[in-house]
């Protein structure tokens, strides 16, 4: 059996995999831009804050996946919490490093001008702050997105769901019938989600960025 | 209308501004009355707190002690930003958001206020009109898309939009090159003269506060007013050393910033004559008659047109080539200034016209001299009089 009679031959389980793989992904960074966001808020303002939140997201990058996922089973079990979990923190870093970048960033004159014409504190974050740095926070987001589709194979090791149980499984019956096949899907399978993904993202940049900042 | 509300008497009463920290204060006891609807321009040396001062009258920096009313209200027991909406703000670089259309960063404050979007659309329309910008081309362009000046413009349409009585505006043409900035600050004045705001105005630049200011307070440290007067008593008169060393070399020059030709005594002796009623030898006649040794030549519209020396009218066949051509010419809108360069491009004197174009009458050196020398006798007797 070659690699697309394969893939044909196990569409359902292969299309599903990869719908989960995605779903967790996308659901992970979502959920790291909401923390990373609000922590790159609260800190940008402070050098030594700015400092200590980078420096702690990138502690969490350093620990192997492989181990971070090992620490996290004993205490959330098996399973999609503990996966979902690791890849939350992975993608914490690049998000509100690129948050905290984006807002420091922001011209001081245009903060000014936006309080002086009467813009509450909130109204200057949200409707000036935050649209500026918007371009940093996503391209954050991005680099999360992409990292993130690596990771998640490994997490198939807690039992996560997604295309890393295809990946290991077939690792592990190498040399018997189709377990190339099965490896090989799923690793090509995760490159060609990471490529479509990013063309979501070249789509939300193109959509969401005023065009009198994007670059 | 809009345009003919007038601006609002601001009063600073022992103001003082201390920073957490530092022993002596940025702005000490400041005390200042801010007449409606006109321009005062609070001048020093940097770091001397003129910003702090302004940045005060709109809360952006909390004063530690004192009173502050604008129209007779207590700006320190309103909400920070309900008071920041009804005074105008527009600062160096203009702080347009970049994000926002030319449109939108106008509508901002209208919108902040609630208007609804009919009268916001038509409002930018009408403030775009106002600062020279055309709605059509203009309306949803960038900031990045504009030249400096063009943003400038939009800053101050932008802190103009809610129509507020008073407009604070810290050293707004500061980034702006020298040309545009001249027209700016001409536009700002033409502007003023529609709406007769009260503009409070910090510079660093004496020139800029001698040609915007109906009064100029000229700031010492920690903001002590050395002198507050009108740029022609500070100019012909000034209090003390500090403010004769920021006036500078060349007060009797920057006076003539502040004079307009239609305000001194020009001559209107000249002989003319219309070019298509005469021809030369007539001309020449009567200049013989007059003992004259030049003329001058209009156009059909009396608009002048060319110098002609009584020499020169032997040999012309006709007066519209004899002659040299009239060079600077000055209005009766022009400073004295313009008027002395036009006399020394010229050699002697200079045409004055008036509205139209057409000739009223010349100018020369001794009446710009005589003028300042008038000037200098009249500070110099209101101030041993006071």
């Amino acid at each position: 059996m070659n690699l697309l009679d394969y893939v044909a031959d196990r569409w359902d389980r292969l299309s599903l995999q990869a719908w989960l793989h995605v779903s967790e992904v996308v659901q992970s960074t979502l959920i790291a831009a909401v923390i990373g966001v609000l922590i790159g808020v609260a800190v940008y303002r402070s050098p030594i804050g700015s400092a200590v939140a980078t420096a702690l997201a990138s502690t969490i990058l350093t620990i192997p996946s492989f181990a971070l996922l090992g620490l996290l089973i004993p205490v959330f079990g098996l399973g999609a919490l503990p996966t979902v979990i690791a890849l939350v923190l992975y993608a914490l870093l690049p998000i509100t490093r690129n948050t905290i970048v984006g807002l420091a960033g922001v011209d001081p004159a245009v903060t000014d001008a936006a309080k002086g014409i009467g813009m509450s504190r909130t109204a200057v974050l949200t409707r000036v702050e935050l649209r500026l740095a918007w371009p940093a926070i996503l391209a954050g987001m991005r680099v999360s997105t992409q990292m993130l589709m690596g990771i998640a194979v490994i997490a198939a090791y807690a039992k996560g769901p997604g295309l890393g149980s295809e990946v290991f499984s077939g690792l592990t019956r190498a040399g018997s019938a189709n377990a190339t096949n099965q490896a090989l899907a799923g690793t090509l399978g995760v490159v060609i989600l990471a490529l479509l993904l990013e063309g979501v993202y070249f789509l939300i940049a193109r959509f969401t960025i005023s065009r009198g900042i994007r670059g | 209308m809009a345009e003919n509300v007038s601006g609002v008497e601001i009063q600073l009463e022992n103001v003082t501004k201390r920073y957490p920290g530092t022993r002596e204060p940025a702005v000490k006891d400041f005390t200042m009355t801010i007449p409606a609807g006109k321009i005062v321009i609070l001048v020093g040396p940097s770091g001397c707190g003129k910003t702090t001062t302004m940045r005060m009258i709109n809360r952006l920096i909390e004063p530690s002690s004192g009173r502050i009313t604008i129209g007779g209200e207590d700006a320190l027991k309103l909400n920070g930003d309900a008071l920041r909406r009804k005074v105008g703000y527009a600062i160096q670089q203009a702080g347009l958001f970049p994000h926002f259309t030319v449109a939108q960063n106008i509508a901002v404050v209208p919108g902040l206020l609630d208007w609804d979007k009919k009268r916001i659309s038509d409002r930018v329309d009408e403030m775009m009109d106002l600062v020279g910008l055309d709605p059509a081309v203009y309306r949803d362009r960038y900031p990045r898309q504009l030249s400096g000046g063009q943003q400038q413009r939009v800053g101050v349409a932008r802190a103009l939009a809610a129509d507020p009585p008073v407009l604070l505006m810290d050293e707004p043409f500061g980034a702006v090159d020298p040309i545009t900035r001249g027209n700016l600050q001409d536009e700002l004045l033409r502007l003023q003269l529609e709406l007769r705001k009260t503009i409070v105005f910090v510079t660093h630049d004496f020139d800029e506060a001698v040609k915007l200011g109906d009064k100029i307070a000229v700031l010492g440290d920690q903001s002590t007013i050395q002198q507050y007067d009108t740029p022609e008593a500070i100019l012909a008169n000034p209090a003390n050393d500090m403010v004769a060393g920021f006036v500078g070399a060349g007060a009797s020059l920057k006076q003539l910033t502040l004079l307009r030709v239609r305000d001194v005594d020009y001559h209107d002796d000249a002989l003319t004559v219309v070019a298509p009623d005469s021809s030369p030898s007539d001309l020449r006649k009567r200049m013989t008659e007059l003992g004259k040794t030049y003329a001058l030549v209009l156009d059909a519209r009396k608009r002048p047109q060319r110098w002609v020396h009584v020499r020169d009218l032997s040999t012309a066949s006709t007066l519209a080539t004899v002659g040299r051509p009239v060079g600077d010419m000055v209005s009766t809108q022009s400073t004295l200034q313009d008027a002395l360069e036009a006399i020394l491009s010229e050699g002697g004197n200079a045409v004055v016209t008036g509205s139209r174009g057409e000739y009223v009458g010349t100018i020369d050196i001794n009446t710009v001299t005589d003028t300042i020398q008038q000037l200098r006798e009249e500070h110099d007797a209101g101030s041993a009089a006071s």
